[in-house]
């Protein structure tokens, strides 16, 4: 039974941040709304017996995705001092969204606690019997699947450099270490002999 | 009892959502990224539910698949939007034409 209330609350509530997200006006509310949407899609998602999917979603999002969002809506804002001013505005919204994500939190712990949506019978379950869900994913996703793995890893390591690539200033007014410069150096160009006359002093 | 149906309603509803913010938030590309990453959601979702309700593990493998293609779309799709930024002071997307040549 709380199964299938925690299916329709978490599907509605999907539904409804889904909305706000492409609604609100302003931007860093959609991402708070982002988060709330993918945190309960990561619930339907334990309701269906994907926990590993599930964390993955929360982690990857709301950990990093998200974070990322927030960060560029924040930092292309130039208006520093109506952002600062936003804070107390925006505070109950954020309240608000965390009390959603809580209460969502241990509905899903109090449904998974009850059985899955999904009727299983163990011989025919997606993850096999006696065998937790991320061990299942593990031992398929490193034998079958373990080139495509290693393509996804390849694909981060692409957007991970050319995000660097893309975003990387290469600033006049700092003086960086030039090192094939500092090795071509010879000890006959460092230091120079002088013999300068008494009292007169030397020009470098 | 919840059927394959309920969860592809609520991912074809989800999906909707995102197309329609694209369309709706033409102007504010970060937005659009957002929506982006709702459509993806929908996608996975689906992968999920087919994967529960067919017994076999491949859905889930290949969402984890389309988790690493989103984030690394949001990655790159953000910094070109810092550069944009850095460039142009703004990141009012209805005059992009810089690469008309």
């Amino acid at each position: 039974m709380i199964q299938l209330l925690a299916f329709y609350i978490f599907a509605s509530v999907t539904l409804v941040a889904g909305l706000v997200t492409i609604l609100a006006r302003n931007p860093v509310h959609s991402v708070l709304w982002l988060i709330l949407a993918f945190f309960s899609a990561a619930g339907l998602m334990v309701l269906a017996g994907a926990e590993f999917i599930a964390m993955l979603l929360v982690i990857v999002y709301v950990g990093a995705v998200a974070v990322l969002f927030l960060f560029v809506v924040m930092m292309l804002d130039i208006d520093f001092a109506t952002l600062r001013a936003g804070f107390i505005r925006h505070f109950p919204l954020g309240l608000l969204i965390a009390v959603v994500l809580l209460v969502e939190l241990l509905l899903g712990i109090l449904a998974q606690r009850g059985g899955l949506v999904v009727p299983v019978h163990a011989e025919t379950a997606a993850t096999p019997a006696g065998m937790s869900n991320i061990q299942a994913i593990g031992a398929l996703l490193y034998s079958r699947y373990l080139f495509l793995f290693e393509a996804s890893g390849f694909i981060l390591l692409v957007a991970m450099i050319g995000a660097i690539v893309l975003t990387h200033r290469q600033r006049s007014d700092t003086r960086g270490q030039n090192v094939s410069h500092q090795i071509a150096r010879k000890p006959g160009e460092a230091t120079v002999n002088m013999r300068p006359e008494v009292g007169q002093g030397i020009k470098l | 009892m919840i059927g394959i149906g309920h969860y592809l309603a609520v991912s074809s509803i989800l999906f909707v959502l995102g197309v329609l913010g694209i369309f709706l938030n033409r102007k504010n590309i970060i937005v659009v990224l957002m929506a982006i990453e709702l459509i993806l959601l929908a996608v996975n979702l689906n992968f999920v539910a087919f994967s529960a309700f067919l017994h076999d593990l491949t859905g889930q493998i290949f969402a984890m698949f389309v988790l690493t293609v989103a984030a690394g779309e949001a990655a790159i799709g953000l910094a070109i939007l810092v550069i944009y930024f850095r460039g142009r002071g703004t990141i009012a997307v209805d005059d992009v034409n810089r690469m008309k040549g």
